[in-house]
């Protein structure tokens, strides 16, 4: 899922000092996983607006905020509620305050700031694994992904501070490349220490990206 | 050809020793330490060390080289993308500059620009591949070059890391990419060191190890605590706790350091952080 967290109170205070009355909206999918933007954080927005004296006109709960058309439609139902608002806070990832954005000639303030692809460890503990580079190397690193959890994204080994099987950075966390060596160990094979592994293609990870099925697919 | 690369491959035991550039324009104290630098083969010149931001490494090294001080360019992935590798090095070339000490870098965090995005575009074994194609004259992607560069490369490495094997991968990486020479990161402890010259040994590239002019107790326990990959043993640490006059015990353990480092390997590479006048004693 995409993570996200509320941006600090003094930030969104600041930001919505123009306005004094406000529409707010969340999403139903990942910014509710990572309780950033569900049902109980868009009620709590709503308590600490009003006692910074905002009128809230009214809100709702996108099924997935990013979903362009969606937004819109679920906007269009509070037509009226919008209408009434001096701005727009969504509490969702920064895909889902541009799908309504997109949507609306209103001022929208984004009330989260969106972090990264995030697995879940359990309840409330997020490690994002992938980056999305588009160029997957999981398949030689025994499916523990370098670019992503190496603090430096290298290809062909570990760093000169690899200290005990750690990383430099967070000696709390395991050298990605120990792990991926150890793993690679168990299953009796060399994977990606059999070869130099040539520079990435960036080219991949051109912004923004771009996709859409062929004919027949959708 | 470069000295180094000459003396290498005569068999001589070399000494190297590193310069920092300074945060500003005033080159005025690094050719003053410069002239200090005694019975030293080449120098380092570091690029942006530890992350602290610094004039360019490669400006420095061309001016030193100029002036008659062989250098060797350290040039890290950290703070540029494979074009301004390429470019850099090209320039370098242009500089009369051989020597190469080609790292992947520290993590931004650790500098004292945190909030800089570190690049990493290319890892120390590409920076590697990158230069023996640029030496036979092409480009990353394949292009002839007008006016093929000189290199004499090198790498760096780390004999305590842990697991060894793991570490070692890297290093066979590195000489399959093209690293003539070894410089390795801060040892004290010989049979560390020979074990990694001993994995080395099939592999024929030269090692120079890495000896830390350590002036205090304090000192060691911060470089433990803080720097990537340097650990000072506990028995060091002691004896420069104990010490009357800490320096003249860090420049004695230093002293033993390049003892025994004639015995096991190539070279020595010192770093005595701003005390270049230690350096003959050291030698000594």
């Amino acid at each position: 899922m995409i993570n996200s967290e509320l941006k600090p109170l003094e930030d969104l205070h600041r930001a919505l000092s123009d306005f004094s009355r406000l529409f707010l909206v969340g999403c139903a999918a990942c910014a509710t996983a990572c309780k950033a933007g569900g049902e109980e954080e868009v009620f709590k927005l709503q308590e600490w607006l009003m006692e910074q004296g905002k009128d809230v006109t009214g809100s709702v709960i996108i099924d997935e905020a990013c979903h362009i058309m969606r937004a819109a439609r679920d906007l269009r139902h509070h037509k009226n509620a919008v209408h009434e608002a001096d701005a727009l806070v969504v509490l969702a990832c920064g895909s889902g305050v541009q799908a309504i954005s997109s949507n609306v000639e209103k001022r929208v303030v984004g009330g989260l700031n969106s972090m990264f692809l995030g697995n879940v460890r359990r309840f409330g503990h997020f490690e994002e694994m992938c980056s999305l580079c588009g160029d997957c190397i999981l398949n030689e690193t025994a499916g523990i992904c370098p670019v992503t959890t190496c603090a430096k994204g290298l290809l062909n080994g570990p760093c000169g501070g690899m200290e005990d099987g750690h990383c430099e950075v967070d000696p709390e966390i395991d050298c990605a490349w120990r792990l991926i060596y150890e793993r690679l160990q168990t299953q009796q094979r060399q994977g990606v220490f059999a070869r130099r592994v040539p520079p990435k293609n960036w080219s991949r990870r051109r912004k923004p990206g771009r996709y859409r099925l062929k004919d027949g697919e959708s | 050809m470069s000295y180094l690369s000459e003396q290498l491959a005569d068999g001589q035991f070399v000494v190297t020793a590193e310069i920092a550039p300074p945060k500003g324009t005033n080159l005025a104290p690094a050719f003053d330490e410069a002239k200090k630098f005694v019975g030293v083969t080449a120098v380092n010149v570091t690029d942006n060390q530890g992350a602290n931001m610094r004039l360019s490494s490669l400006a420095l090294a061309a001016r030193l080289q100029q002036s008659g001080t062989e250098t060797i360019l350290q040039l890290t992935c950290r703070d540029r993308n494979r074009m301004a590798l390429q470019s850099d090095l090209l320039g370098a070339a242009s500089f009369g500059i051989e020597n190469l000490l080609l790292l992947s870098g520290d993590h931004s965090k650790f500098g004292d620009q945190p909030d800089a995005r570190p690049v990493f575009d290319l890892d120390s074994v590409q920076l590697l591949d990158m230069t023996a194609g640029l030496m036979a004259g092409v480009d990353m992607v394949g292009k002839p070059l007008n006016g093929v560069p000189r290199f004499f490369p090198g790498a760096a490495a780390n004999p305590v890391a842990e697991p060894f094997e793991l570490m070692f991968q890297k290093v066979a990486k590195k000489v399959e990419s093209g690293a003539r020479f070894f410089q390795t990161q801060a040892v004290f402890e010989r049979r560390a060191m020979e074990r990694f010259v001993n994995a080395m040994l099939p592999l024929g590239v030269p090692v120079i190890a890495g000896v830390l002019l350590i002036r205090s107790g304090k000192m060691a326990r911060f470089l433990n605590h803080n720097i990537p990959g340097v650990k000072v043993p506990d028995d060091l640490v002691e004896r420069l706790d104990k010490a009357s006059d800490p320096m003249a015990e860090g420049i004695a353990i230093a002293r033993e350091t390049v003892a025994w480092a004639k015995d096991v390997c190539q070279g020595v590479h010192l770093m005595t952080l701003g005390h270049e006048d230690k350096i003959p004693e050291i030698l000594a």
